[in-house]
């Protein structure tokens, strides 16, 4: 089998942005505050990434930039919902606007131009395992820093004081800001972590998955790796878990009707939503009412001085 | 959620680039892309008639468009550019039918253009262009150069368009292989650059050395490129995302129709009709043959000479449909336009079932 290596391969591509995303975004929640404007601050990865790539011909230097895009753009988000306490939902789905239409923009002048592939970062002895060496130990650098983030956020929020203090603020601000916990210092770093991963993620997109830039690109993964952090419930693990189901459930079903089988395509476009929606049902059948989220998520936080 | 955001941002965009009115009345047009234009595919072929017709009557029009609009959650941003004033509206996308024909309805004075669809209306006219005939050609190219007899095809959805494109794609690889097969992998999107890209490897992983598509970014054509396999081009000339990968491509010219279709509005001749033309017309042209070799490139032009000439046509019949029946010929010697346009139906030789 020949074959599952190389499917192995387009599962990883496809799910790590949907996974690097869905990471920030986890973090974000987790704090307490819920940011819709995933969808935009890719879109912004995207097309700062890949302009920087071109301009200064350097894929890192287009990394980089494209996840600092993001973040700047949370940076807005985190001065209108933490600091002038805006309604989240709004802000957030504001924010995607924003993205979008900027994205297109700064991009404008970048709209099919090539840009040459990554090349793959080839782990001696691990590569030649056969079936998944090819596919796990012969993958863009960017698919390495997705596991080491995983790993990173998952220590953080469990192992750390600082992962304790960022839990506290998200499941209650009031008591948080009660015992003296920056909550809006917090609160701030957590949004800005998210912008930065969700822009690493747009890059990701206009660098290494599709190589080159077009308006709109993004396609509604932002949404996805929203739905992905409710899926998770608050566990980085269902996370992970989460993406490569939806990336491997995309691409089987792809190569299932490469090979004439017959399965219900639309459906299974729609699997993510309906996986989120069997968690949230799980979640509330099995009494933990709101154990998937943090306590005090989406409500705005203005202290009485 | 996603759909109601995308529209909101492409409306902002949209509205942002409407030009500002004049005093003297100029008549207002508008169209609705289902991409962004920046696709370099469908929806920018579309853009580029649309510059087209700023070109052909300076001062005298003023056009608008909406782009990204889904195809489900599109009689809100059709029916906007109704209200404001726009007496021409080209709906550009196959998914706007009903609801083009709904906002018609409640505008009786405005006159509506659907691309690709098969109902009318007294103030809805329909047009297409017969791909078909640039997919047979393209089918003969890729029935020549394929080694492993495989061919993958990326398409979008199921709707006659992309059917029949299929159909007459597979009858060219035919016509000069006998032993082809093509693997079709549908990605529910028309533009969906990673999704579309996953759908070509996916091909690839499973045989096909040359790659086609029906979808509208230039990702499966780039995926091809990056694993050394020849591929098409899809609406507009794609050679700058694989100029050693290319083979030629099919391109959209739209310009002259909506050039004509403003003139028939400011002269006051606008009437509801139906145009359905191809290679002969102009409305579909090929790109530049290459990266074949001369006797293949030679095949590809008396291809798209005789189809030109009305010699030669992808729905010659007898047309065998996949469950061995004979399609009735309706147009004397090939099926007619009607049956290419309602086409929902694999014909033999082709494996697999077109998705309900």
């Amino acid at each position: 089998m020949e074959i599952l290596p190389l499917i192995l391969a387009t599962i990883l591509t496809a799910a790590t942005p949907l996974m690097i995303a869905a990471l920030g975004e986890h973090v974000v929640e987790r704090a307490g505050v819920l940011n819709l404007g995933v969808e935009g601050m890719m879109i912004m990865g995207a097309a700062v990434g890949f302009a920087c790539a071109v301009t200064f011909d350097s894929s890192t230097i287009g990394i980089l930039a494209g996840a600092l895009a993001g973040m700047a753009l949370s940076a807005l988000f985190a001065l209108l919902v933490v600091g002038f306490a805006t309604n989240q939902v709004a802000t957030g789905l504001a924010l995607t606007i924003l993205g979008l239409g900027l994205a297109g923009l700064i991009g404008a002048g970048f709209v099919g131009q090539p840009r040459p592939a990554i090349p793959p970062l080839v782990i001696p002895l691990l590569s030649d395992i056969p079936v998944i060496g090819p596919a796990i130990f012969k993958a863009d650098p960017v698919f390495y820093l997705s596991i080491v983030l995983i790993i990173a956020v998952a220590w953080f929020l469990n192992k750390t004081r600082g992962g304790l203090l960022l839990r506290s603020v998200g499941e209650s601000h009031g008591s948080a800001h009660a015992l003296g916990l920056p909550v809006r210092r917090i609160r701030i770093y957590a949004i800005l972590f998210g912008g930065l991963l969700a822009g690493l993620a747009g890059a990701y997109l206009s660098l290494i998955y599709t190589r080159f830039w077009s308006p709109g690109m993004t396609a509604g993964r932002g949404w996805i790796a929203l739905a992905l952090v409710v899926f998770a419930g608050g566990y980085v693990w269902r996370l992970v878990l989460g993406a490569y189901l939806f990336g491997g459930i995309t691409v089987a079903q792809l190569h299932a009707q490469a090979g004439a089988i017959a399965l219900p395509s639309q459906l299974l476009s729609a699997l993510p939503y309906l996986m989120t929606i069997a968690a949230l049902l799980f979640l509330a059948i099995s009494g933990r009412k709101g154990a998937g989220a943090a306590g005090s998520l989406g409500q705005p936080f203005a202290p009485e001085r | 959620m996603i759909r109601r955001s995308l529209t909101l941002g492409a409306m902002a965009l949209g509205l942002a680039f409407a030009a500002p009115a004049s005093a003297q009345e100029k008549l207002k047009i508008g169209f609705i892309y289902v991409g962004p234009v920046g696709d370099f595919g469908w929806s920018y072929q579309h853009d580029e008639g649309r510059k087209a017709i700023e070109k052909a009557f300076p001062g005298k029009v003023e056009t608008t468009f909406i782009e990204s609009v889904p195809e489900a959650d599109s009689e809100r941003s059709i029916e906007q550019l109704a209200r404001t004033g726009h007496k021409l509206i080209f709906t550009t996308s196959f998914g706007y039918m009903e609801p083009t024909l709904r906002v018609a309805k409640k505008y009786p004075n405005v006159f509506f253009e659907h691309a690709t669809g098969y109902k009318r209306d007294k103030n809805v006219s329909t047009y297409s262009a017969k791909f078909h005939e640039g997919r047979y050609i393209a089918g003969k190219i890729a029935g020549k150069m394929t080694k492993t007899n495989t061919i993958g095809y990326v398409g979008a959805m199921p709707i006659p368009e992309v059917v029949a494109g299929i159909n007459a794609f597979y009858l060219g690889a035919k016509a000069v292989n006998p032993n082809v097969k093509i693997k079709i992998a549908w990605v529910n999107a028309w533009f969906d650059p990673g999704k579309e890209g996953d759908a070509a490897k996916a091909l690839m992983d499973q045989g096909a050395d040359i790659i086609t598509q029906h979808t509208d970014s230039p990702a499966p054509l780039q995926q091809a490129a990056a694993r050394n396999i020849k591929a098409f081009g899809q609406a507009s000339d794609m050679t700058k995302f694989g100029p050693n990968h290319i083979l030629t491509s099919i391109i959209d010219d739209w310009a002259p129709y909506y050039v004509e279709r403003t003139r028939a509005v400011l002269e006051g001749k606008w009437q509801s009709q139906d145009v359905f033309d191809g290679l002969a017309k102009g409305k579909v042209k090929m790109g530049p043959y290459v990266n074949m070799p001369a006797d293949v490139k030679a095949l590809a032009e008396e291809t798209e000479k005789a189809i030109i000439a009305g010699t030669q046509d992808p729905f010659m019949c007898p047309v065998i449909a996949q469950d061995g029946k004979t399609v009735e010929c309706k147009g004397g010697n090939k099926l007619d336009d009607g049956q290419i346009a309602s086409m929902n139906y694999y014909v033999q030789g082709i494996e697999g079932s077109v998705p309900k």
